[in-house]
């Protein structure tokens, strides 16, 4: 009876594990697709769990049949079988069926998930986005709205967006989970793939994914996060223009943030863009630009989104992502320093 | 057939690379080995091919403004030759005439020492010229499928020496024919792998 | 012979395995260097389990992390996997096809010697600075970025053990070619053999790829060649190539053999010769043709285009064929047997569904587009542990149980045996089966941590419990062979009493020529054949003559440790180290003057006379 109480509870426990987190995380979880790619790839894994499942059960049943009935019972020598032709062929020739059943869904839809032709007509409309990975930050350009924007990805809804994926240090790899996935941003070539934000999903996801580096790249390569804004091409648009029309480094608004402000100028300007206009080559463009920092979602891709967690990076973020290209690279702040500078960067927005 | 026992020519066997088991292992896994080794420089060419003209400025070497034709051509001309007295070598060492074999060892290696030796000189034209193992990817994919080809000489080359100097008092017997039959094998190798190199790195770099 | 061996001295004893050219003492040396690194291993992956089992851990910092996985990686397939696969076929190959050694003994030693010291090498890192941190695929951007020596440790140290693997499958494939005993056709050839056989061959063409490879990232890292350095023209892309090249064949190298022990023991505990055999002949011989074919679905997300991807995605599933006739040859050997679940028995059925699973996920990962999302994530990690956990590492569990009579003349305790299966086996689906859910929730595989709130956390602590499980089950199996050699309770020829092979017919351990006279084989499971007939033991085929051994010797020893010398003047010579060079100097000359000494000094072996071959039987019958 005890050890039946203790069986329960451990089976209990499993499904419970199972069923609390079901199918994971809607702004995270492959298995709640939120756009056509991962759409077209959640079918793929269903395609292929269902026969595979048909396969399990067909040798379940005989794993099962030679348990109960086979066991040794007697000192008997059984029936020395050499083999059988007409099972071998069945067993060689249905698994080929299954697997072409698989094959010719796989190979359309690699072809469909790599077709990027839109990217290089002329007078294309299609948006283009340039995603350079660094040392652990995420870089992102539009090249045909001239804009640079980083950590943060902002992209219009219900259409596909093209990304051309590069890497300016080592290897990393673009993924974001419930849109689709994944990419490598090789340090050689640029890899060309699009994906599309289901506008429905993105409001179930409170328009906000969760973006991850897939390639080991070092220490900090866990927290190599970014977001993605899944926005109505309205509202998306509307962002860009306001991008757009920050020429020039904002005002800081307020003594403290104006104190912040000639901080910034003098230690952090060197490596960090505070205009969104895209003048910099990519590789000049050394740490991430902050622009619109006060309408991120996250301090350094994982920390969150306010002036306490802002200052303790500031302070050490070799705490927080190790091995990453920021610490030592300017002068040790003062708490007054940290407020000021935190002041100012929160209120750096392109948006009111 | 014991490996010690003394011969003439007259109980010499037909195939003496092959004749106790230790020796038909030898011969196998020697082979075997050589099948291994043509995987090494497949790969190390297929490097080669990728890297040939990736180099770092417009202004750098590529492979037609460096190779000198009729240096290689002469090189190609000692090894293959070499090749083929390697070849008489074995065929007196099958006759059971052990003097004959070594004249004709001895001149392999000294073709082989010739091709060496216009390798370096080669080598060394290049380096003048700026091109060398650290200055570009194609430099190092040069260097090294060459130079990987030239190691293989030169080890020959040793092992070739080591078995005449070892042998040259006490002649052929069973332990010592399969090793210079083997010695034999190898030398081919490396002379099909250069015949390989020569085409691909310097007739096709000619072209283009 | 064995009641001599133990009169003499620790110090002798281990003058004995140091200059040893009998296979069998190789394979105990290959069984205990490989057991040494596999409990390495394996704490390395409790360390990896700890460090995950609550989100934001502090256990190990993140620079250690990468460490700890690529040191768990690299151990486990170079130094752990590779070697126990060795040990077995060392032990057992030879014996199968009646053979009294390898075709090589000489080179059956340096390639163990080889292992051993790059093994050793890699592990140093530990103590000299950092173990290398690029992962076990140590992709080049990421390898030449490191700092340190660590990834130089990687480098030189699987160029050593390579080079000892590739050796040692030439010296199989000889073997198996010239040394079979009368009679012993291929078709003949217990499957196990077979498998030693296609293996051999996968070594012999997919470890000069790598050796290539890490010449080429030595040549970037020591001695300031370009490549992978984009900048000069290198491309990264190569290593890639190279690495799966071998990689992938890497994979069936040892799963084959693993297939090998589960085809002896399906038969030999359902008192059944194994069904098909012809087919599963072809099968092995078509995964390990097929094996090449397939590299690039490890860079379905590198970007080679369309076309590379949905090729390497239809030849991969096209694996599935020839896997799935395994697995159904192995039921059908079962079936209509007389099944008794013996500890090997019990390792052998938990393995058919633990590799189906494994293979199905493996045909799920081949659909190129759906990789996309399964690359790099916990999925992968569930499914390569699937495979590698639940079929080579089952069948090492396996295989020291089946062979350990054979090898040490003792018998494992059953029932310690069957303690360690059940831990074992709940604490590994525990840990692994809950990764494939991760990995689809969105966890990238090689994260030192997570954050909370993403889903993530029950099911890492779930895992984390099942490492523990898997440890004790370990620790089980430690205590049994150890209460085991204490007892030492000797057994006869087939201590497991439904012996089909050659192996079964000679005393265990077998004498160090193994066979007096060499058997003649009648048919596919020789010693059953007989058994049948009312047989004691295998007909000889030769009469009573002298036997030609192998002499002992220490130059492998020497040779491998030249080039261990060396590998440490290589790599601190970029630190201009003014004794790096020297030293490296000297390492070499250890190496190549062994070479020359092997080469200029006769070695004509010696013969066991026919006298006292004959005095051995007398003494064997007073005992």
């Amino acid at each position: 009876m005890k050890r039946l109480a203790k069986w329960r509870l451990i089976s209990l426990f499993g499904i419970l594990a199972l069923v609390l987190s079901g199918c994971g995380e809607p702004y995270l979880s492959t298995l709640k697709p939120a756009g056509e790619v991962a759409e077209t790839q959640y079918d793929l894994m269903k395609l292929s769990t269902l026969i595979m499942v048909g396969v399990i059960v067909i040798v379940a049943i005989i794993f099962v049949l030679i348990l109960v009935r086979f066991k040794r019972k007697d000192d008997r020598i059984p029936k020395q079988v050499e083999g059988s032709h007409k099972l071998e062929i069945i067993w060689t020739a249905v698994p080929i069926l299954l697997l072409l059943i698989l094959a010719v869904p796989t190979v359309a839809a690699t072809f469909k998930l790599a077709d990027v032709s839109p990217m290089d007509k002329k007078n294309s409309k299609a948006l283009v986005i340039n995603v350079r990975s660094h040392l652990y930050w995420w870089d992102f350009e539009y090249p045909g709205q001239k804009i640079v924007t980083s950590q943060d990805l902002v992209v219009p809804t219900d259409e596909k967006v093209y990304f051309n994926l590069k890497s300016t240090d080592v290897k990393h790899s673009f993924w974001i989970p419930a849109v689709g996935g994944k990419l490598d941003t090789n340090t050689e070539n640029v890899n060309k793939f699009w994906l599309e934000f289901d506008d429905k999903k993105s409001n179930e996801a409170g328009n906000l994914f969760y973006g991850k580096c897939a390639e080991l790249c070092g220490p900090s390569h866990a927290l190599m996060d970014f977001k993605v804004k899944a926005i109505s091409r309205d509202k998306f648009d509307a962002w860009i223009t306001a991008m757009q029309n920050v020429k020039e480094p904002q005002k800081a608004q307020g003594a403290v943030a104006a104190q912040g402000q000639e901080i910034f100028n003098q230690s952090c300007i060197g490596c960090h863009a505070v205009t969104p206009s895209n003048k910099m080559p990519e590789t000049a463009r050394l740490a991430p630009n902050l622009s619109n920092f006060g309408e991120r979602s996250r301090v350094a891709g994982v920390l969150d989104h306010n002036k306490k967690e802002l200052k303790n990076w500031i302070r050490n973020p070799e705490t927080y992502k190790p091995g990453n290209m920021m610490t030592g690279k300017y002068p040790e702040m003062s708490e007054e320093q940290l407020d000021a500078l935190a002041e100012y960067l929160m209120g750096l927005k392109a948006q009111e | 057939m014991h490996a010690d026992e003394k011969f003439t020519y007259e109980t010499w066997p037909a195939a003496p690379e092959k004749s106790t088991l230790e020796s038909k292992n030898k011969f196998l896994g020697f082979w075997f080995f050589l099948g291994g080794e043509t995987v090494l420089f497949a790969s190390l060419f297929a490097t080669y091919l990728a890297l040939k003209d990736k180099v770092p400025s417009t202004t750098h070497h590529l492979a037609k403004d460096l190779f000198e034709l009729p240096l290689t051509f002469v090189a190609t001309m000692l090894l293959l030759t070499s090749s083929l007295t390697s070849v008489y070598a074995m065929y007196h060492m099958k006759n059971f005439a052990f003097k004959k074999m070594m004249v004709w060892l001895g001149l392999t290696a000294l073709l082989g020492a010739g091709f060496l030796g216009l390798e370096v000189y080669e080598f060394t034209l290049y380096v003048h010229e700026g091109h060398t193992f650290t200055s570009s990817a194609f430099g190092s994919a040069f260097y090294t499928l060459v130079g990987f080809h030239g190691g293989h000489v030169a080890f020959g080359l040793l092992w070739c020496l080591t078995l005449m100097i070892r042998n040259s008092k006490r002649g052929l017997d069973l332990y010592n024919a399969p090793k210079f039959y083997v010695f034999s094998l190898y030398w081919h190798f490396i002379d099909v792998v250069w015949v390989f190199i020569f085409t691909v790195v310097y007739l096709m770099g000619m072209v283009g | 012979m064995s009641t001599y061996a133990q009169k003499k001295g620790f110090g002798a004893t281990l003058w004995d395995f140091l200059t040893t050219v009998d296979h069998k003492k190789i394979a105990i040396l290959y069984l205990i260097a490989g057991g040494f690194f596999f409990l390495v291993g394996g704490l390395e992956a409790v360390f990896i389990r700890i460090q995950l089992a609550v989100p934001n851990n502090d256990f190990v910092s993140a620079g250690l992390f990468n460490e700890i996985i690529t040191m768990h990686g690299t151990t486990m397939i170079f130094l752990a996997a590779m070697p126990l696969v060795f040990a077995f076929m060392n032990a057992v190959m030879p014996l199968q096809i009646g053979a009294r050694d390898v075709a090589f003994p000489f080179v059956n030693a340096l390639g163990f010697w080889l292992f051993f010291f790059g093994g050793i090498f890699l592990n140093l890192s530990w103590f000299l600075g950092g173990a290398p941190d690029a992962g076990w695929t140590s992709y080049a951007s990421l390898a030449l970025h490191s700092k340190g020596h660590g990834v130089d440790f990687y480098i030189l140290g699987l160029q050593i053990s390579g080079i000892g693997t590739l050796i040692g499958g030439i010296n199989f494939l000889v073997t198996i070619i010239n040394m079979r005993a009368p009679g012993m056709t291929y078709m003949r050839m217990p499957l196990f053999t077979w498998t030693t056989f296609v293996t051999s061959a996968l070594i012999l063409f997919a470890f000069p790829p790598l050796t290539v490879g890490l010449v080429l990232m030595m040549f970037d890292r020591l001695f300031g060649a370009n490549f992978f350095d984009p900048t000069l023209g290198g491309n990264t892309v190569i290593w890639e190539h190279l690495f799966w090249i071998f990689g992938h064949p890497e994979v069936y190298i040892l799963i084959l053999p693993a297939f090998g022990i589960f085809s002896e023991i399906f038969p030999i505990f359902s008192r059944k010769r194994l069904f098909g055999y012809s087919s599963m002949v072809f099968a092995t011989v078509l995964i390990g043709f097929l094996g090449f074919m397939v590299w690039a679905h490890h860079m379905f997300t590198t970007g080679l285009g369309p076309v590379a991807n949905a090729i390497f995605a239809v030849a991969t599933m096209a694996i599935g064929v020839p896997t799935g006739i395994k697995i159904f040859n192995w039921l059908l050997t079962m079936w209509g047997g007389s099944v008794k679940f013996t500890t090997p028995m019990h390792w052998a059925m938990a393995f058919i569904p633990s590799f189906l699973a494994g293979g199905v996920t493996g045909v799920m990962l081949a659909s190129a587009a759906a990789d996309y999302q399964y690359h790099d994530t916990y999925f992968v990690v569930a499914h390569f542990h699937y495979v590698i956990v639940g079929g080579v590492v089952f069948a090492v569990f396996a295989g020291t149980h089946l062979y350990w009579p054979k090898m040490f003349g003792t018998m494992l305790n059953e029932v310690l045996g069957k303690i360690t299966f059940w831990l074992f086996f709940i604490g590994f689906h525990l840990t692994f089966f809950i990764q494939h859910f991760l990995g689809l929730w969105g966890m990238p595989r090689r994260v030192f941590t997570y954050l909370p709130g993403q889903g993530f956390d029950a099911a890492n602590m779930v895992s984390s419990i099942g490492a523990a499980f898997m440890g004790l089950g370990v620790i089980v199996m430690l205590y049994n062979i150890i209460i085991t050699s204490v007892k030492n309770v000797k057994v006869g020829n087939d201590p497991w009493g439904d012996g089909r092979t050659l192996e079964w017919a000679i005393p265990s351990p077998p004498p160090f020529y193994n066979f007096k006279q060499l058997p003649l084989v009648r048919g596919l499971d020789a010693y059953w054949l007989e058994k049948m007939d009312g047989k004691k033991g295998m007909t000889p085929a030769e009469p009573l003559g002298d036997i030609h051994m192998p002499n002992s010797s220490f130059l492998p020893f020497m040779m491998a440790m030249g080039l261990f010398i060396a590998a440490f003047g290589a790599m601190y010579h970029v630190n201009d180290k003014a004794w790096a060079l020297p030293v490296m100097i000297i390492g070499l000359l250890v190496t190549f003057g062994s070479m020359f000494l092997r080469s200029v000094k006769d070695d004509h072996g010696f013969h066991i006379h026919k006298e006292d071959l004959m005095d051995e039987e007398d003494k064997g019958v007073k005992a």
